[in-house]
């Protein structure tokens, strides 16, 4: 390895920031799970602002917002922020603590502040009068064109952040009235601006600080097969060790024990079809997350090379469906275990966790649909962790991808989307049966 | 597929016979609507075969092409179907009533509906109004005037059943599977014979045994627009060989002796979809109509007149693609209905509020007390905030600080204080704002009492104002910038695949 991470890293960061100064219209930035893309949305930010040009900054909630506000006044602690936010939001302690950070309900009343942050949907509301010379659209692969449609006439010129591998935005409309159209509103932001604007810059950011050198290769590969990433640390350098011995070793003890050497573990229980909240996969899953905590797991990294200890709140269970998510948090609250994160990948999208338990999309289906195969789905699922991701899967899954190949309807004008979800889950699949311990 | 949908497909098997979904019917239902039954010739996109049309039970219009590969006769059958469809939308463009609560605007006193058997009959309807309705009426392979004007109105019915609150332009299978559950699947119930054959079977037999019978070809023609293929095999096949024989010969005596038997033998395929038609029309209207169909229909007057009055001004067909904007403005308008209709079928219809109360989105129990005089005087002015306890066995999810609608008080909002578990049991302390008058009392029976059922959901079919879009020559550069100016042109005739 001739340059370290970090190197690597700050070299494309001043690569995009020295492309900002020479777009003429904007620049994308691809940024794979973790690779420090609010960083460079705060250092953008304040560059463009001690440039002298005013900034507007849109996320897609208010939770990214305020980690953004967060992060921006705390990295430029001179820089008036403004904070544009509905009526009835209430800011957090982590906002609130800045006084540098104005809050106003309406954009008269942030005049002077060079950065001004709030969401997409509120920047909506602002009518157009005088525009802003820049605007920074973080998560612009998870927002709609048509949200982008309504904020577009606001700037001038636009840094496009977002991640192409997770969830596509969707919509509770079914129609394939618009396919093909190169404004499509149910496509993602990016996807249409790059249509229109076919010469924008796009950078790639190449490392990811989240992954362990175990995940990174097996992500890049099965979800970002052109651009790839590397992880910031090396083999080794992420462990998890247990304060407690196992008692007897069940399939749940050798799963996490697998998870804690390797990075990975396939907890496979035996074929069957089952219904969506399959009862033996739901108590998997709850088991799997509660033994972690039970057995005082402690995550070495660089940040605590001695060891910091796994509480229920940095484990989290992943899983398709919402009613999936109420059965493990049942389960969890049966064996007494709290504080353990349940939820569908859509909400855990920008998460980030010590030890993930994955619900795999297809256990135990008879068919593998559009929503099942999804890419990005998966892909949010098992790039959530730093240092483990256990995955449990009821086994059939390569078969039934074999069995079922992707027959969605091909439409003109449409570009094809890679990676295709059919074969980054058998890429995926393929990977983790080196892991697999079989349950009883 | 829900989980009481589930139950009740279960049932219907069991049962033999195909079980209600909604106590209510939520489609609007004419009085005299127009039933149309398209067949096209296979292999050849949007080429009309044959229709049956009309507005009379006892007195269907047959359409026929004899040579649907040869574009005048194509055109020579949109302007035999104008006749019939225009006529039938001009019975409805006399009687006009005032529009409530806009002052001195008038809409149409009732709107024409068009039904057809399936999904596919209205993607055909879509097909056949966009091949039609860029027709120039002089020029190379002129049409008569009624022949665009015909493919506007198609167009026009076709993009409103886009939409889940409109009723102008139906499906029967649609219609029928939203209120029934039938034994066989969702892709076996857009046969229309065998779908009505689960709902109504004929004396003596099985919704089983006669949607089986159903599926027999002969005795059961597919309800279009694609034909049996046997039947396009044997039959079809000759009789149109013979039309275009006795044509080539130049033996008129042939000729009409030749069309008319291909007229007869598709009348065979079309009549026993035309009589399911209205039997499916009169068992809708057996179902009594949900509170909110007709503020529903009342919307599609509104459109029905507003496109009228366009027509009627010389205003331009509607555009072959949506611009940027007018996409994005109608996804807003499809989203904001879809939901809209969601709530307003549950708020009708307790069967739908059972599925949402299953899924942990509502709840329904007992008023076990209540503080209807409560004021809050924490914020600068004394507000009126009474709460009210409900106790029910439903499991919802329901989170402090979440607001809940009751469909008994639609314009009162719920807000969750508290959740407790009392013995298998949920008690969910609700506080009230809205909907209770003026002062600092509640007026009689705005606040539900003690005793009460009551249910409540955690959505609501509250107005929801429309997302503000910039205008089409406002395009930003994100999304092409603005739209070269709208120029009619013979161009626009021409499609890739004709």
């Amino acid at each position: 390895m001739t340059r370290t991470a970090a190197e690597l890293a700050e070299q494309a960061t001043s690569r995009i920031l020295a492309d900002l100064g020479r777009a003429r219209r904007g620049v994308v930035v691809d940024s794979p799970p973790g690779a420090g893309k609010s960083t460079l949305v705060v250092r953008a930010a304040a560059g463009l602002a001690a440039a002298g040009e005013a900034v507007m900054v849109a996320a897609q909630t208010n939770e990214q917002v305020d980690d953004l506000t967060d992060r921006l006044a705390a990295a430029s602690p001179a820089l008036a922020v403004g904070r544009l936010a509905a009526s009835d939001y209430a800011p957090p302690a982590r906002v609130t603590r800045h006084r540098q950070v104005r809050l106003s309900t309406q954009l008269a009343g942030l005049a002077g502040c060079p950065v001004v942050l709030s969401t997409a949907h509120k920047w909506a509301t602002v009518r157009a009068g005088e525009t802003w010379p820049w605007a920074i659209i973080d998560e612009a692969y998870q927002m709609r064109s048509d949200l982008l449609l309504r904020v577009a006439g606001l700037f001038g010129r636009a840094l496009f952040v977002g991640d192409p591998g997770q969830l596509d935005p969707f919509s509770v409309v079914q129609t394939e009235r618009w396919t093909g159209l190169s404004w499509d509103p149910m496509q993602s932001a990016v996807a249409v601006l790059l249509r229109h604007n076919p010469d924008l810059p796009v950078h790639a950011l190449p490392v990811s600080w989240r992954l362990p050198a175990a995940a990174a290769p097996v992500v890049a590969e099965a979800f970002y097969p052109f651009t790839g990433f590397r992880a910031a640390t090396g083999p080794g350098e992420r462990r998890v060790s247990f304060r407690t011995a196992s008692f007897g070793r069940n399939a749940v003890d050798r799963a996490v024990e697998t998870a804690a050497a390797h990075g990975w573990a396939l907890y496979e229980l035996p074929g069957r079809h089952a219904v969506r909240t399959d009862a033996e996969a739901v108590a998997a899953c709850a088991a799997l997350a509660a033994r972690v905590v039970q057995r005082g797991a402690l995550s070495h990294s660089e940040r605590s090379p001695a060891g910091a200890p796994v509480t229920a709140g940095r484990v989290a269970v992943g899983t398709a469906h919402r009613d999936q998510v109420q059965a493990v948090r049942a389960a969890l609250a049966a064996d007494g275990v709290h504080g353990v994160t349940v939820d569908t990948a859509n909400r855990l999208q920008g998460r980030e966790f010590d030890i993930v338990v994955v619900l795999h999309p297809l256990s135990g289906r008879r068919d593998a649909t559009a929503f099942h195969l999804e890419a990005g789905r998966l892909c949010v699922l098992v790039t959530r962790h730093r240092h483990a991701c256990i995955v449990v899967a009821r086994a059939g899954i390569p078969e039934l991808l074999d069995a079922q190949p992707s027959a969605e309807p091909v439409h003109l004008n449409v570009p094809v989307r890679f990676p295709d979800g059919w074969e980054a889950h058998q890429a995926m699949m393929a990977h983790l049966s080196q892991w697999k311990v079989r349950a009883p | 597929m829900s989980t009481l949908t589930s139950l009740a497909r279960a049932v219907a098997v069991a049962a033999g016979t195909a079980q209600r979904t909604c106590t209510v019917r939520h489609v609007h239902v004419g009085a005299r609507p127009l039933v149309f039954v398209p067949l096209a010739l296979a292999g050849e996109a949007g080429a009309p075969l044959a229709a049956m049309a009309g507005a009379d039970p006892q007195a269907p219009t047959l359409l026929v092409v004899a040579e649907p590969r040869d574009r005048d006769q194509r055109f020579a059958f949109a302007a035999d179907l104008a006749a019939v469809v225009l006529r039938y939308v001009e019975g409805y463009l006399a009687a006009e009533e005032d529009t409530p609560g806009r002052e001195q605007a008038t809409r149409y006193a009732d709107a024409p509906q068009l039904l057809v058997p399936n999904p596919a009959g209205i993607a055909f309807t879509r097909l056949l109004g966009r091949s039609t309705r860029f027709r120039r009426t002089e020029g190379p392979y002129a049409v008569p005037a009624s022949v665009p004007l015909l493919g506007r109105w198609l167009t026009f019915f076709a993009e409103r059943a886009e939409s889940p609150a409109s009723s102008l332009m139906l499906a029967a299978t649609d219609m029928l599977a939203a209120h029934w559950a039938t034994g066989q699947s969702p892709v076996e119930d857009l046969n229309l014979g065998a779908l009505l054959g689960w709902i109504d079977p004929p004396p003596g037999m099985s919704g089983a045994q006669a949607a089986a019978m159903a599926e027999d070809p002969v005795r059961c023609p597919p309800a279009g627009p694609a034909t049996d293929p046997t039947f396009d095999n044997e039959v079809l096949d000759q009789r149109m060989l013979a039309v275009r024989t006795a044509r080539l010969a130049g033996d008129g005596r042939a000729y009409e002796r030749a069309r008319a038997a291909l007229a007869e033998a598709l009348a065979t395929q079309l009549r026993p979809t035309w009589a399911l038609m209205w039997r499916a029309v009169a068992l809708l209207r057996g179902l009594p109509g949900g509170e909110h169909v007709r503020a529903r229909w009342d919307a599609d007057k509104d459109a029905f007149t507003w496109h009228a009055r366009h027509v009627a001004a010389g205003g331009p067909p509607q555009p072959r693609r949506d611009g940027a904007v007018a996409a994005a403005r109608r996804l807003a308008g499809l989203e904001r209905v879809q939901e809209m209709v969601a709530a307003q079928r549950a708020f009708d219809d307790p069967l739908v509020m059972a599925e949402h109360r299953l899924a942990g989105e509502a709840f329904a129990g007992t008023v076990t007390a209540a503080e209807p005089d409560r004021v809050d005087r924490g914020g600068p002015r004394a507000v009126l905030r009474p709460r009210i306890t409900v106790e029910t066995g439903d499991e919802p999810r329901a989170d402090r600080g979440a607001t809940f609608t009751s469909p008994a008080r639609p314009g009162q909002q719920a807000r969750i204080v508290a959740v407790t578990a009392a013995g298998g049991r949920t008690r969910i302390v609700l506080e009230l704002r809205g909907g209770m008058g003026r002062s600092l009392t509640p007026q009689p029976g705005s606040v539900p009492a003690v005793g009460e059922s009551v249910s409540y959901a955690a959505f609501g079919d509250g107005y929801q104002p429309a997302p503000a879009f910039p205008a089409p020559e406002d395009t930003p550069w994100t999304h092409g910038g603005p739209p070269a100016p709208y120029v009619p042109s013979d161009e626009e005739a021409r499609e890739d695949w004709s």
